[in-house]
């Protein structure tokens, strides 16, 4: 039944469109044939495939960064006041700074190259996992952590198996804004310093005023977002989160 | 061998100042003896089961236990089961094990009747069964040392029966010395080879009884309500902190005076 809504709104958005360009007959918004054709053009000239990859790749580098980097800075503000009191106002600083500043001055700071790119897009995400991930290190129950302590587990197996599973919740929210929040800075990094990625090829479609071209890219890129919470997100969701069956 | 001298245990209360939890508890207990502590709610019984567990060190005083087996910490039972809700039944055992124990755990739990259930979350168990697989936890490793922090209480009656069988069954295998702390003056007296009684806060030891009543005993046989009346008359003022915790309506039985002769 879900699944019925589900393709059935899909059509119904494609209808939508296909009516709103034959009504306007505006080189401003061509048809949904017209796009899948270029999409279809781009695909086989292999130049959509080379761009996705590119931009995939920094998604995927600056995820796990923005991840690994924001849930120890979490952790550790999570469970020591002083530490906590003292990097407060640099975190309000971090969520509250434009990522187009960050963005230039990573460029400015370290060239025009990827790394730079990675840095800034990772310096935007960090603040936001650190807040999530702190409430759930704040939320540790100290009672288990007892059981670990009594029975004298080792670090790695107290931290694996008892305190780590506390964070998993905390850990997916963080995972899920994450990515929406990467997807769209990243283009924004690649449009403005780098000579590849999508972000790149959206600025050039816009120069030429390629309006099919965008919207090809955009189709495609939004599929891959919905393949990634699909087969990536969802299932590891649901693995962390089957004891609560 | 177990030997406990605390001195003086403070903590800070809300207002800052301190508190002294314990203070001059002199306790030990054979290798493999049945112990159980007694003592109105606050007199710090879970205070020293924390301090013996190595859960808590700062005291004066020290705790020395002769651990013969050697390596393995001790058997914990908390008042709640505190199992972890993310690892199914056999996990939880394991986790406090090596992988080497499994089948020791998988036996441990079928013969506590959680056969079926090994692969199951604790969130789908009822109360009884997840203090059933917190007591395979405690054993799993045989511990020399077992300690128990009111481990049967908010169970209904028969069920917290069948527990203390079973924990009893474990013990008698095993030999661990047991440390068992409560305020049902009937469940020590079922349970113990001897029951040491603490006074409200900061703890002491006030009382020593041994118990020599023959095994298997339950709460309600009549022989542990006997003596359990004995001592209501014995001793009035030691116990009336103790007397709210059981349940008084059943104290005073007829059969009671027979078994005191």
């Amino acid at each position: 039944m879900s699944a019925l809504l589900r393709v059935s709104s899909l059509i119904a958005f494609v209808l939508l469109w296909q009516l709103t360009a034959v009504l306007l007959q505006s080189p401003s918004l061509p048809p949904p044939a017209a796009v899948f054709e270029r999409l279809i053009d781009e695909t086989a000239s292999m130049a959509m495939p080379l761009h996705l990859g590119i931009t995939l790749t920094r998604v995927g580098v600056s995820f796990l960064l923005a991840m690994a980097i924001g849930t120890v800075i979490g952790i550790a503000m999570g469970h020591w006041r002083r530490l906590d009191t003292f990097l407060d106002a640099w975190l309000v600083l971090g969520l509250n700074i434009p990522a187009l500043v960050t963005i230039i001055l990573c460029y400015v700071w370290f060239g025009l190259n990827d790394w730079a790119a990675i840095v800034a897009v990772a310096i935007n995400k960090i603040p936001t996992v650190v807040v999530t991930v702190r409430e759930g290190a704040r939320a540790i129950d100290p009672r288990l952590m007892q059981v670990a302590a009594v029975y004298r587990l080792s670090r790695w197996r107290t931290f694996s198996r008892v305190y780590l599973p506390q964070l998993h919740p905390y850990l997916m929210a963080a995972a899920r804004a994450g990515l929406s929040l990467i997807w769209k800075i990243v283009l924004v990094v690649e449009l403005l310093g780098r000579s590849n990625g999508i972000g790149f090829q959206l600025n050039v479609f816009f120069q030429f005023f390629d309006i099919a071209g965008i919207l090809a890219y955009t189709l495609v890129f939004a599929g891959v977002v919905l393949l990634a919470e699909a087969l990536l997100l969802r299932p590891l969701e649901r693995r962390l989160t089957a004891w609560r069956g | 061998m177990l030997d406990i001298d605390i001195i003086r245990k403070t903590y800070p209360d809300r207002g800052g100042r301190s508190h002294v939890a314990l203070a001059d508890l002199r306790v030990s207990a054979r290798a493999g003896e049945f112990l159980c502590l007694v003592g109105p709610s606050g007199c710090g019984k879970s205070t020293l089961l924390n301090l013996v567990g190595g859960l808590d060190r700062d005291m004066e005083g020290q705790i020395r236990f002769d651990d013969q087996a050697g390596g393995a910490g001790p058997g914990f039972m908390f008042q709640e089961p505190r199992l972890m809700p993310w690892l199914t039944v056999l996990d939880n055992v394991l986790l406090v094990s090596t992988p080497a124990q499994r089948e020791r755990a998988v036996t441990l739990l079928q013969a506590m009747e959680l056969g079926e259930v090994l692969h199951a979350y604790p969130g789908r168990l009822s109360g009884g069964m997840q203090r059933r697989v917190a007591l395979a936890r405690a054993f799993v490793n045989d511990p020399a040392l077992l300690l128990m922090d009111e481990p049967f209480v908010s169970l209904d009656a028969p069920t917290a029966d069948r527990l203390r069988a079973m924990l009893v069954e474990l013990w008698q295998r095993c030999r661990s010395t047991v440390l068992f702390v409560t305020h049902d003056l009937r469940e020590a007296l079922a349970l113990a080879d001897r029951v040491c009684f603490l006074s409200a806060a900061p703890g002491r030891v006030v009382l020593e009884l041994p118990v020599a009543l023959p095994r298997p005993r339950m709460p309600n046989d009549p022989a542990v309500l006997a003596l359990q009346a004995q001592l209501l008359a014995q001793h009035p003022d030691l116990l009336t902190g103790l007397i709210a915790g059981t349940r008084v309506t059943d104290v005073p039985n007829p059969q009671g005076n027979e078994t005191d002769a």
